[in-house]
């Protein structure tokens, strides 16, 4: 491995590897401080960027942050890299790159075409030399669509996952939760459910509930209990009726193990859900989960930064075609991303790295109430995302989830991001609303009596 | 001139009674009211001052010997919910003294309970020493020999893997004050593992959640806790390939 130097003034800047000047050119994070990699000084920081700047993208798949041998996400992300798609941009710099993404030529189709050819590093790379509007711009001409009994991602759309909890997985409380997202027009994405508890039978019965509903009212919308992937396998094994399959999964070998999992149990479980068979419109059946600071969490991290070990989850889950990632920005808490500054960072570079990846990007935009961070940040990310171009976003109750004891975006938020951008649902789910006459044609909510059906199925 | 109220009502209101989630809230254009606005900041303020509330460790230990359970206050490596906040590492270790005085305890035992504040010492406070009288019961009843209670200020959920193997207990047990939610300041974790010893990882843990009166109570978290101990110890496993396996009632999840 081969160390590096820059001088600023009469300061010389040593880095002893490629992960040294990654973590140190990464911007700040309480994680990358805990885990003993951060850059000790501001200008350390932009010493490693303007060496980050020079490397050639070559270096990463010459230079593997974390060896092959060692790590089995490591020889998926290699075996998977796509040379040819790599060739545009075979010859250029991370500082070249991040030139070329910003330039009028790349657009939605050129962006879409590279994506196969990039490792995650690369990505995480020119990340840490974007400013937020780069991330934003860049982000936003790129295009990933996926479709289940809906098809989310398509331009002026924005998608909502109606995140229903409750804290002892009672059904008629979801079942409350659930018909308030809809009455505000959420649940596009997916009607995912946290089970308080991972059970088997209470994982069957609250999957038959939400495919009951959806039945009966023809709602085109897919739904998901996420409880372990095992758990749910076992549930579809007794006839669950399972339609996306969910997983949090992270960048290396030893971090999914501390989540049960590893990549041959995924590719088992995506061809178990994709021989149920049940989308009508496509069938891109996983739903994986990420968040910085996760492999530090699990004592797994590799001397990696939380960034780059993050874009390195996204190539686990482009592996498996997955309907939705979503990077639960804010959950992991304020040893991860201390305040509202870090997770706004942290938010934007998840979104535009699973982007150019060429993954359905959603965020769940969040905080809990011991990080510095409040309702007003959330705003900002929330719009922000909703610029770039983000598939989904969560929909809680009054953005408090009373099952897992954080804050995220409400069914009023979504609502007023639609407002202020402009987009509309999923387009199967904007004809369902309309119908319903839950949404008027001018795409604002309507008032709804007594005497709705939906109200009549309680 | 009388006012117009321009706001929306939500016409499923009733529902309320099924969730304490913010349902049928109504809006102003598509927006939160401004009642509920506020409503919302005041939760936020009140979960806020939770997460700094002293640890009242003494007290607990005094209330857990009224009720006949023996038990020492450790110390981990952190002295301040400052750097409880961001070095979680020292939160998992006790500090040399602590290690010390544990030794002392050295036993073969089936059973260590170790309690913490965590982000929520009102969690701990309110509901650990109800949880344990009923749940030390019914380990006792069914003959589990138990180390005396550990009580740790400033730990992480993981203290529990280095105190279960200076033990020498066959499962360690984890009460800690989860981070407080929104309507929840007050809610309790509890993490059973089977084999503790420092570099088992999540997978290898079980969880019960929201442990208080409003949440999952104490006789059910109780019951839920002897049966994953239970299987614990007589299959000697824990974490993921340990499932809760118990059929629920069909009453408890009807949909209708």
């Amino acid at each position: 491995m081969k160390g590096y130097t820059y001088s600023i003034g009469s300061c010389s800047y040593q880095f002893k590897d490629l992960a040294d000047v990654m973590a140190k050119a990464s911007s700040a994070k309480s994680g990358d401080y805990l885990a003993g990699l951060a850059a000790e000084s501001d200008e350390q920081r932009v010493a490693a960027q303007m060496v980050l700047a020079n490397i050639p993208l070559k270096r990463f798949i010459e230079e593997p942050l974390i060896s092959p041998e060692n790590d089995s996400v490591s020889r998926l992300l290699l075996d998977e890299h796509d040379c040819d798609g790599f060739k545009s941009v075979e010859n250029d710099t991370v500082g070249d790159f991040r030139n070329r993404l910003l330039s009028y030529e790349m657009t939605s189709s050129t962006l879409a075409t590279l994506a196969g050819g990039l490792l995650p590093e690369m990505v995480a790379a020119v990340s840490k030399l974007m400013r937020n509007q780069d991330l934003i711009l860049v982000a936003s001409k790129c295009q990933v669509v996926t479709k289940f009994r809906n098809t989310l991602g398509l331009p002026n759309r924005v998608s909502i996952r109606l995140q229903p909890n409750h804290p002892t997985d009672d059904a008629k409380g979801i079942g409350a939760s659930i018909l308030d997202g809809l009455m505000y027009g959420c649940g596009d994405a997916v009607i995912g459910i946290n089970p308080a508890t991972d059970n088997v039978e209470s994982v069957k019965r609250l999957l038959s509930s939400i495919d009951e509903l959806i039945q009966r009212f023809n709602i085109p919308t897919q739904s998901c209990v996420l409880a372990h992937v095992t758990t749910q396998l076992k549930a579809m094994e007794q006839g669950a009726p399972v339609d996306i399959l969910f997983q949090s999964i992270a960048g290396t070998e030893s971090a999914n193990k501390s989540f049960g999992i590893d990549l041959e149990l995924l590719e088992e479980a995506q061809q178990a859900a994709l021989s149920l068979n049940r989308g009508t419109v496509g069938n891109h059946v996983m739903y994986f989960e990420t968040g910085q600071g996760s492999c530090l969490s699990a004592n797994a991290h590799h001397g990696i930064d939380q960034q780059t070990l993050e874009a390195r989850a996204y190539g686990v889950a482009r592996k498996f075609n997955p309907f939705l990632v979503n990077s639960v920005v804010g959950f992991i808490g304020p040893e991860y991303l201390y305040d509202g500054k870090q997770i706004t960072r942290a938010g934007l570079e998840d979104h535009f790295c699973g982007k150019l990846l060429g993954l359905p990007m959603g965020c769940d935009v969040c905080y809990t109430n011991h990080a510095e961070a409040d309702q007003d940040d959330m705003d900002n990310l929330l719009t922000l995302l909703g610029v770039a171009g983000c598939n989904f976003f969560m929909g809680v109750p009054g953005a408090d989830d009373i099952m897992l004891n954080y804050q995220s975006t409400s069914f009023h938020d979504a609502h007023y991001l639609r407002q202020v951008l402009n987009k509309k649902p999923a387009p199967e789910f904007e004809l369902w609303l309309k119908d319903m006459h839950i949404m008027g044609n001018d795409n604002l909510l309507l008032p709804v009596t007594g005497s709705h059906p939906l109200l009549m199925a309680k | 001139m009388t006012k117009k109220d321009v706001t929306e009502q939500d016409a499923w209101h009733d529902l309320k009674c099924f969730t304490f989630a913010r349902i049928a809230l109504g809006r102003a254009g598509g927006s939160l009211r401004t009642n509920d606005w506020l409503d919302f900041k005041l939760a936020h303020a009140k979960a806020r001052d939770a997460v700094h509330e002293a640890f009242n460790s003494e007290a607990l230990l005094d209330d857990l010997r009224c009720d006949g359970q023996e038990g020492l206050v450790l110390e981990s490596q952190i002295k301040d919910k400052a750097n409880y906040l961001r070095w979680p590492d020292l939160g998992r270790c006790l500090d040399a003294s602590s290690k010390d005085k544990l030794k002392k305890y050295a036993q073969t035992v089936d059973l260590v309970i170790v309690v913490s504040d965590g982000l929520s010492a009102r969690a701990v406070h309110m509901h650990s020493r109800k949880l344990l009288a009923i749940l030390m019961p019914k380990l006792e009843q069914a003959g589990w020999s138990i180390a005396p209670i550990v009580i740790v200020r400033f730990a992480r959920v993981a203290v529990e893997d280095e105190i279960g193997s200076v033990i020498g207990a066959k499962l360690a047990l984890m009460l800690i004050g989860e981070r407080p939610g929104l309507g929840s300041a007050d809610s309790l974790g509890a993490y059973l593992v089977c084999d503790p010893k420092v570099g088992n990882t999540d997978a290898d843990r079980n969880c019960v959640s929201n442990i208080r009166p409003v949440g999952l109570t104490y006789e059910a978290a109780a019951e839920t806790l002897f049966y994953l101990l239970s299987m614990a110890k007589m299959r000697n496993v824990s974490g993921v390939i340990l499932k809760d396996d118990r059929i629920q009632t069909k009453a408890a999840l009807e949909l209708k």
